[in-house]
């Protein structure tokens, strides 16, 4: 860890829907440019937790946070940031997937034409070339105008995917981005990652434990909106510290 | 009886009420409708609706009060849409959660329930008298504008709040503002039923008698409005006048005048529909 530059730095983070603490003191420091996995049982606090990462839980009229998140030096939840180009920072893909009701085509170049690109050409290089990283180009090429609201279940999960990459953020948020997809796509997605981990930091949730072995460089463990063991993931699956974590990871519970 | 038969029982007992309240409620209109259309249906003509009222029954129409009520429909349109579209948005996706926001939003409720004669009064003092717009179109329109904003406002506001929680997510995970998400996505999801629910309300506003009686709309003018300044009658309006008078011929005159009224309604529910249908293929290609 101490290798590592730090993207983002979490210290001391509490989240509040109401009166319910979903996530209790959470201390997490997020290495740049490598893949981080969530895993834990349903319920514990990992999609609470990545939407603080951009901020959507502001949409969320009862939730109430403390503690900071820095990003570059800079507190994300400080009241002063401007959201909007955090969010363009920190692109995120929802648990489910949410197409806009638009053409395939739309729903890519929303992001960069959002953000001023108005250039014809421009986005139809942009749109090509963010579903060719997504895996999705091949299936959907002759069909860019049609109904994004056609495409099967996972090609929507691999379009949001698309949706995000187009406005090149700094870091993804992808949560459970494979739950809907077949064998054939998690493989094309997993190897996404790898390649975008390059240049992106990617934090991924996941509930299943070989993707989180395959392509993770970091795993952290939460149970009951607590961090219960964060390490490389090679360490953390191998020799896990905490007995809740080896009964997770080896399936006995969860 | 075992318990099973007694629910059954109480299921057919219940439908066989429903069926026959349905029953009632379409034979009376049925009913309603036939009476119209005996009295009125003779009396339908291209003249009927290109000439203007007139004391002799064979030389009355329809042509000032039919034109009057579109040119009403038409400013009333244009004056309340814009207004409770965006005071829908406001209220719905910027204004704050607060106690006045909640009173607001309850008042606007009430309002959609006073009775139009108490407009038609507001109309009258503000309008009329107050920015001395006199027994004219606009003022008319302004009215029915009062009367048509709260169901406006309601029916966007509930538009607006059906836009799945999914949708807005999506585009401000994107980094768009609030402003743009609106604009781009709640919006075009909402509009079919926005321009329903506007259409819907509109069309009250064309049938309304009340209020414009109350702001002094005139019962006989043989002129088609020129300018929004011009003073007006509308088709309920000469209806009213017409059942009002003494010769049997006038009533069925009034009931031609309600066919045509009803056309007019007819056509923009189905408009309404057309443009919900249009929207909606967009929507889902
Ligand atoms: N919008 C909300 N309002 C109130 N409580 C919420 C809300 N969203 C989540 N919670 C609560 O917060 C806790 C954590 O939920 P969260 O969605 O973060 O879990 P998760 O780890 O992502 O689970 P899963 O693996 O099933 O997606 C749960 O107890 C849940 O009931
Ligand atoms: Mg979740």
């Amino acid at each position: 860890m101490n290798h590592e530059e730090i993207e983002i730095s979490v210290k001391n983070f509490n989240l509040w829907y109401a009166d319910n603490q979903a996530l209790k003191n959470i201390n997490l420091d997020i290495p740049r440019r490598r893949i981080t996995a969530l895993i834990g049982p349903s319920g514990c606090g990992k999609t609470s937790f990545i939407r603080c990462l951009n901020r959507m839980n502001d949409l969320i009229p009862t939730v109430r946070t403390e503690g900071e998140m820095l990003l570059n030096n800079e507190n994300i939840n400080h009241k002063d940031v401007d959201v909007v180009s955090l969010r363009k920072k920190v692109g995120m893909v929802f648990q489910k997937p949410n197409p806009f009701p638009s053409s395939v085509f739309e729903n890519v170049a929303y992001g960069p034409r959002i953000h001023g690109e108005k250039n014809k050409q421009q986005l139809a290089q942009i749109v090509e070339e963010s579903l060719k990283n997504a895996a999705l180009w091949d299936e959907v090429r002759d069909r860019i105008d049609r109904s994004a609201l056609s495409l099967s279940g996972g090609q929507q999960q691999r379009l949001c995917i698309a949706r995000t990459l187009a406005v090149h953020p700094d870091i993804i948020l992808l949560d459970e981005p494979c739950s809907a997809l077949d064998p054939i796509s998690t493989s094309k997605i997993e190897d996404l990652m790898v390649k975008l981990k390059e240049h992106y930091t990617i934090i991924i949730v996941t509930h299943n434990m070989q993707q989180a072995a395959r392509v993770s460089d970091y795993t952290a463990f939460f149970l009951h909106g607590k961090i219960i063991e964060f390490d490389e993931t090679k360490k953390l699956f191998k020799k896990p510290k905490e007995k809740s974590t080896e009964d997770y990871i080896t399936g006995r519970f969860g | 009886m075992n318990l099973q038969e007694k629910r059954q029982r109480k299921d057919q007992l219940f439908a066989v009420i429903c069926l026959a309240s349905t029953i009632t409620g379409i034979v009376l209109l049925a009913l309603l409708l036939c009476d119209i259309f005996v009295k009125g249906f003779s009396w339908l003509s291209w003249d009927f609706i290109c000439s203007y009222p007139s004391r002799f029954p064979e030389r009355a129409g329809i042509k000032s009060a039919f034109w009057g009520s579109i040119w009403l429909i038409l400013l009333t349109a244009a004056l309340a849409l814009p207004m409770g579209v965006s005071a829908a948005i406001y209220l719905e996706e910027y204004a704050p959660r607060s106690r006045l926001t909640k009173i607001i939003e309850i008042n606007i409720f009430n309002l959609a329930g006073v009775p139009s004669v108490v407009y038609g009064i507001l109309g009258l003092a503000l309008f009329v008298r107050g920015l001395s717009l006199g027994k004219s179109l606009i003022a008319g329109a302004l009215t029915l504008s009062l009367l048509v904003l709260p169901i406006i406002i309601i029916s966007t506001k509930e538009a607006l709040s059906a836009v799945p929680k999914s949708l807005r997510e999506a585009s401000y995970g994107l980094g768009a503002s609030r402003w743009q998400t609106i604009r781009y996505q709640v919006l075009p999801s909402a509009m079919p039923w926005i321009l329903t629910g506007s259409i819907l309300a509109l069309s009250r506003a064309i049938g309304e008698t009340a209020p414009l009686i109350m702001i002094g709309a005139l019962t006989f003018v043989a002129f088609t409005p020129q300018t929004p300044l011009d003073p007006f009658t509308a088709m309920p309006i000469q209806i009213f006048n017409w059942i009002s008078r003494p010769q049997p011929e006038f009533a069925n005159i009034a009931s031609a005048a309600i066919i045509v009224l009803l056309l007019v309604l007819l056509t923009m529910n189905a408009a309404a529909i057309i443009l919900r249908r249009k929207y909606q293929k967009k929507l889902q290609g």
